[in-house]
């Protein structure tokens, strides 16, 4: 409320400004977390051509497979929030609640993929301090989990609040689209890196 | 229109929780961050005193408060010696120096600099300073822990080098802590400050129209918002080595008291790098805001526009971008490739280039001026003075072969002290008293503040001055006990001495600004809108700011420095629409 006086004449010019405000908040924030990221490839880049052998080692122990598997559900959970936030702002609002729904239900099959994927290495002995190359892969792996969990969170949330979206104003489903995007992205990357190269 | 501003403050008076405690606006956020950083510059230089006072009379019992806080004999203990300094500088940089520039600053003049209401996002920019919170909450345990617990609390520097800082005592994983938090404040309030200054600038008021200080803040931020969450992976790293047993630092072979740590393959190396990649452009983040303000502050005290407004705009550009590509001169020593260690030396002496045109541009300002010698003026030109002292021992330093001898002496301290106590605090004292009639609608009294100016500017230089000879003599920085070098330091005990006692006198002084704020925030002087005739927007608006700062969005027709026009009155506000085009706008 406080922000409730007589700058706001124009309704409408405000709403869109608003909103241009909030995407570039986003924008700038999701840079901020490319840096975070680029920290640990760096890292990881480092300690790599430092102990090579790790890596070859290590690579072998990962199941490429899966990995592969949930390659797929991220892009695919993409597209449904692509999907979702042109709905809303064609005004459709049914159809953008089962995109987010969906893409929500794509990013916890990602996740449940992860907790196969950690608990087969936890039976194998394979913990983060195992080798450097396992920190690495703990490390940057379990930080993209935690993004896909917040994405996550942020999709019910949506979802929560779904009736308050509509064509003149679905700020925040864009922003949290945008982010999903990101969580997106980084897996792009990593996978790659961490699995196959 | 006015009447409806009216309505808007009028209605719903917040509560006292909403106003002081968990407020969104940002010129009460600002004074809680400048509050807040003021509290821990007390502990700080507290800390650091300690330190000098060992360095002054090795092994001596500290007067009064030594046995309070060490026990046995009162004398520093040599095992707690390292976690003094490296508190000292970590607080002084992620506690005082940063948050006074941006927090407090940044917040409180931004919105007011764009002529706007607010932060574009004022919850977002609550949630920063409460995690900034939370970071004083986890350092105040980490200093008590140190000073509390018998067994060793080393600390690694404000650098936290790996190996030492992954199996250093408890202390260290709060403090690391504690650093998550305020790189997470600082991002936030990053994207809150690009996010304002790109998007809600008031009608007229273009790019080239942004007072220095603006400018400043924006490049700041930028460089926040871009290194400060590679320093936060770096810390969680580092937290995890330390908590999980994950490896990345630690190299083979390693052995601690004769134990074999049982790690392999990490790379110590790879922390510096990572580290100073954030915290070069972080020592740009410790002084950009202030050149910023003190190039204001110039300008307004010369009566005369900034010289070569746009050169200013793009030095700090320049300084910004090239700040990203010369992290390694502090590594030259450390066994790095030579070849890359010459590669850094040119780029950080290019550095100098764009720091000496705003030097120059600043005496230029200065330059047949008619200048008012009052506190904020004196501090800012202290700030020019000092900045170059500080400024050249760092073109000594970037040459790789001159930095071998000097680095990890006292030279480097004697360096980094004169750009960032004598750089940028000498501009914070400047801005603190230039703006305080805008945050407290009072005047700070002017007597007191050249008092305070001169025992500082004193104090400083003969504080800080010797510990270049020291420190070119070798006498190395983080050491307990110098008694090995007798041979070569022994004659130069008088000047640790002097050092010694110059700081504490330094401290004292700092007496004189605290009574002076406090003093004046309730029996000031009442301030008039515009008390130092200066153009920014924020001169406009009664004393103290406004809830909402303006009424009526403003609009601006010109730049910020139209000084020395003539007809009288020597200045021209922002809003003031011109029919003589003033002299200053020639392109
Ligand atoms: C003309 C510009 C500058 C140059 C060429 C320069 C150069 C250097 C070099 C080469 C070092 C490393 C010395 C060593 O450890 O052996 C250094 C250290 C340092 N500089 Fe500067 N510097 C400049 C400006 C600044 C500014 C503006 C600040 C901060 C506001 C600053 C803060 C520091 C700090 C804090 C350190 C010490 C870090 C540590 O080891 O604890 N410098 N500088
Ligand atoms: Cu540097």
């Amino acid at each position: 409320m406080s922000e409730a006086h007589a700058m706001t004449a124009h309704g409408a010019d405000d709403r869109i400004e608003a909103f241009e405000r909030a995407r570039l908040g986003m924008w700038l924030f999701l840079a901020s977390e490319v840096m975070f990221f680029a920290g640990f490839i760096g890292a990881y880049v480092v300690l790599r051509m430092a102990n090579p052998h790790l890596a070859v080692a290590g690579q072998k122990e990962l199941n490429w497979v899966l990995a592969a598997l949930n390659t797929a559900v991220l892009i695919c959970s993409s597209l449904t929030m692509v999907l979702g936030v042109n709905a809303i702002s064609k005004g459709d609002r049914a159809k953008c609640r089962n995109m987010v729904l969906l893409t929500a239900l794509l990013g916890s099959a990602f996740l449940v993929v992860k907790f196969f994927e950690y608990s087969g290495k936890f039976a194998h002995g394979i913990y983060p301090n195992t080798s450097t190359f396992f920190s690495c892969y703990f490390l940057m792996t379990g930080f993209h989990g935690l993004h896909v969990l917040g994405g996550i969170i942020a999709l019910l949330l949506l979802l929560l609040g779904i009736k308050h979206y509509g064509p003149e104003r679905y700020t925040k489903v864009e922003n949290v689209g945008l982010y999903w995007h990101f969580v997106d992205i980084v897996w792009i990357f990593l996978f790659p890196i961490v699995y196959l190269l | 229109m006015s009447t409806e501003g009216h309505a808007g403050s009028a209605h719903a008076e917040p509560s006292f929780f909403r106003k002081y405690i968990w407020s969104t606006n940002h010129k009460t956020i600002g004074k809680q961050f400048l509050f807040t950083s003021f509290i821990f510059l007390g502990v700080a230089g507290f800390l650091i005193l300690l330190v000098r006072w060992n360095l002054a009379h090795p092994g001596e019992p500290v007067p009064l408060i030594g046995k309070l806080l060490f026990g046995g004999s009162g004398a520093v203990p040599p095992e707690k010696f390292i976690f003094l300094t490296s508190m000292h500088g970590t607080l002084m940089i992620f506690f005082v120096i940063i948050p006074i520039l941006v927090g407090a600053f940044g917040n409180f003049l931004i919105p007011l600099h764009v002529g706007t209401h607010d932060m574009a996002f004022p919850t977002l920019n609550a949630l920063s300073y409460w995690l900034f919170w939370g970071a004083c909450i986890l350092i105040v345990i980490g200093i008590v822990m140190g000073f509390a617990s018998p067994q060793d609390q080393d600390m690694a520097g404000w650098t936290l080098y790996p190996p030492l800082s992954a199996y250093a005592g408890p202390v260290m994983t709060w403090v690391l802590l504690a650093m998550i938090f305020v790189g997470f404040s600082s991002i936030l309030g990053a994207v809150n400050y690009l996010t304002t200054i790109a998007k809600m600038r008031a009608p007229g008021l273009s790019w080239f129209r942004l007072p220095l200080t603006t400018w400043a803040q924006f490049i700041t931020a930028v460089l926040q918002l871009l290194a400060t969450p590679v320093l936060a992976a770096a810390l969680t790293m580092l937290t995890f080595e330390r908590v999980l047993g994950m490896n990345f630092f630690t190299p083979g072979g390693l052995e601690l008291s004769g134990q074999p740590v049982g790690h392999s393959g990490g790379v110590p190396l790879l922390w510096q790098h990572i580290f100073w990649f954030y915290s070069h452009p972080a020592v740009y983040i410790l002084v950009l805001p202030a050149m910023g303000m003190a190039s204001d502050l110039l300008s307004v005290g010369a009566r005369k526009a900034i010289f070569g407004y746009k050169a200013m705009v793009l030095s700090i550009c320049a300084i910004a971008g090239l700040g990203f590509v010369v992290w390694a001169h502090h590594m030259f020593v450390s066994g790095m490739n030579p070849y890359l260690g010459m590669g850094f030396m040119i780029s950080t002496m290019l550095i100098a280039l764009p720091s000496s045109i705003k030097v120059f541009n600043w005496l230029g300002t200065l330059w047949r001026g008619q200048i008012r010698f009052d506190t904020p003026t004196l501090n800012a030109i202290s700030f020019v003075a000092m900045f170059v002292i500080g400024g050249l021992s760092g073109i000594y330093m970037a040459a790789t072969p001159v930095d071998i001898h000097l680095h990890d002496t006292y030279y480097i301290v004697a360096h980094f002290h004169y750009v960032v106590f004598g750089g940028s605090l000498f501009a914070v004292f400047g801005a603190v008293f230039f703006w305080f009639p805008k945050m407290f609608g009072r005047m700070m009294n002017e007597t007191l503040g050249k008092i305070h100016w001169f025992l500082s500017f004193f104090f400083f230089n003969s504080a800080f001055f010797i510990m270049h000879v020291v420190g070119l003599a070798g006498h190395p920085r983080r050491y307990a006990s110098i008694a090995f070098l007798e041979q070569t330091l022994g004659h130069m005990q008088w000047m640790n001495r002097m050092i010694t006692y110059s700081a504490i006198c330094l401290g004292l002084a700092q007496l004189v600004l605290i009574f002076n704020f406090f003093w004046s925030v309730f029996k000031g002087k009442k301030a008039e809108p515009n008390p130092w005739q200066a153009n920014t927007l924020e001169w406009t608006v009664p004393s103290p700011a406004p809830e909402h700062n303006y009424h009526v969005v403003p609009t601006v027709h010109h730049g910020p420095y139209e000084y020395g026009a003539g007809n009288g009155k020597d200045w021209m506000s922002q809003v003031e629409s011109a029919g003589a085009a003033p002299s200053s706008e020639r392109h």
